[in-house]
């Protein structure tokens, strides 16, 4: 119950701050109501945007399928050399 | 005495290291994959255990066959009768290595031996307990995936980075180096099953406190035999999220 636990302590303090400023009104009172609403859409455009962003620059290595069946083809030269028999799969 | 030796790439320290393969109907990359695992670790002090889930195929007469090539003190065959899931698979490698440290790698060859050396390098240089193979940095790469699977794999890392913070950047990876000690340790504390075991093992060492140190890996998904991702999988993924989010 630990990691769970950081979390809602985060969120706790984030809702002291809220309520501290709901009390002290030191921002208009309308904003301030509105803010849980920011924080959880800012959340979900971070979470698209770190999608985004990850899919954009997606490593990709192409180059590797091509070194890794020229391996494959020595292995297999070796194998059969060796006279063990791996079967067609 | 060893200021003297110039060349880093002769492995300073002489630990050795065992590396525990699960098989189930993999008579051909197992054989591929051990040649290559020889060809890049020649001048390393290694074994491979090959934990066989009773693969009709025939994986494990190749694998006799791979012993008569290399040894059988080089090559261990401990085979289980049925599938019985890849967390007690290598619990059950585990307990035959003989290895300072203990590789856990994939036969299915999307996990390259040629990796290994900057594994055991990256070890030495750091003195980490655990190197963990990331797709997703620079260096790192995929390849054979379509633009489904990219955008299920950056959902889940965005969703298991935001709610976990587990301070490694590739959680599903599986190709990894452990400290023995250690692996028993965080393997011991591990319950669930299928892939979310990967993550467990992570996720626990990274609160356990453990030194874990990352290498840039590329993955080329399954040459011979077909890809084990289904709808149900992103189900399995999400339970495994809230249970770790709940446990550790």
């Amino acid at each position: 119950m630990k990691h769970i636990l950081k979390i809602l302590g985060l969120l706790a303090a984030l809702s002291a701050v809220w309520a501290g400023l709901l009390e002290t009104s030191l921002i208009p009172y309308n904003y301030v109501w509105l803010l849980p609403i920011y924080l959880i859409v800012s959340l979900g455009c971070y979470g698209l945007l770190m999608v985004g962003v990850g899919l954009m620059v997606f490593p990709t290595c192409p180059q590797e399928a091509t070194l890794l069946q020229k391996d494959i083809l020595e292995a297999k030269d070796f194998l059969m050399r060796k006279g063990i028999d791996v079967g067609a799969a | 005495m060893e200021v003297l030796d110039t060349k880093p790439e002769r492995t300073k320290s002489r630990s050795k290291y065992s590396i525990i393969i699960p098989t189930y109907n993999e008579r051909l990359n197992i054989a591929l994959v051990t040649y290559l695992i020889f060809k890049h670790l020649s001048d390393v002090d290694f074994e491979i255990i090959v934990v066989d889930d009773g693969s009709p195929d025939g994986t494990q007469d190749v694998v006799k066959q791979l012993q008569k090539v290399y040894g059988e003190d080089r090559i261990l065959l401990r085979p289980r009768p049925s599938k019985l899931g890849l967390g007690t698979a290598y619990r059950h490698g585990l307990k035959h290595a003989s290895g300072d440290f203990v590789v856990i790698m994939d036969a299915d060859l999307s996990h390259h031996p040629k990796y290994l050396p900057g594994f055991i390098r990256k070890q030495t240089e750091t003195g980490a307990s655990i190197v963990t193979g990331t797709r997703y940095v620079r260096g790192g790469g995929v390849h054979g995936w379509n633009l489904m699977r990219k955008l299920t794999s950056r959902g889940a890392n965005v969703l298991a980075q935001t709610l976990l913070w587990p301070g490694v950047s590739d959680l599903t990876g599986s190709f990894r180096l452990y400290r023995k000690s250690v692996l028993e340790d965080v393997i011991n504390s591990c319950f669930s099953k299928g892939y979310v075991f990967q993550m467990e093992m992570i996720v626990r060492a990274s609160r356990k406190g453990y030194h874990i140190e990352e290498v840039p890996i590329t993955f080329v998904d399954r040459v011979y035999g077909s890809s084990k991702l289904g709808g149900s999988e992103i189900v399995e993924y999400l339970k495994g999220l809230v249970y770790l989010l709940l446990t550790t």
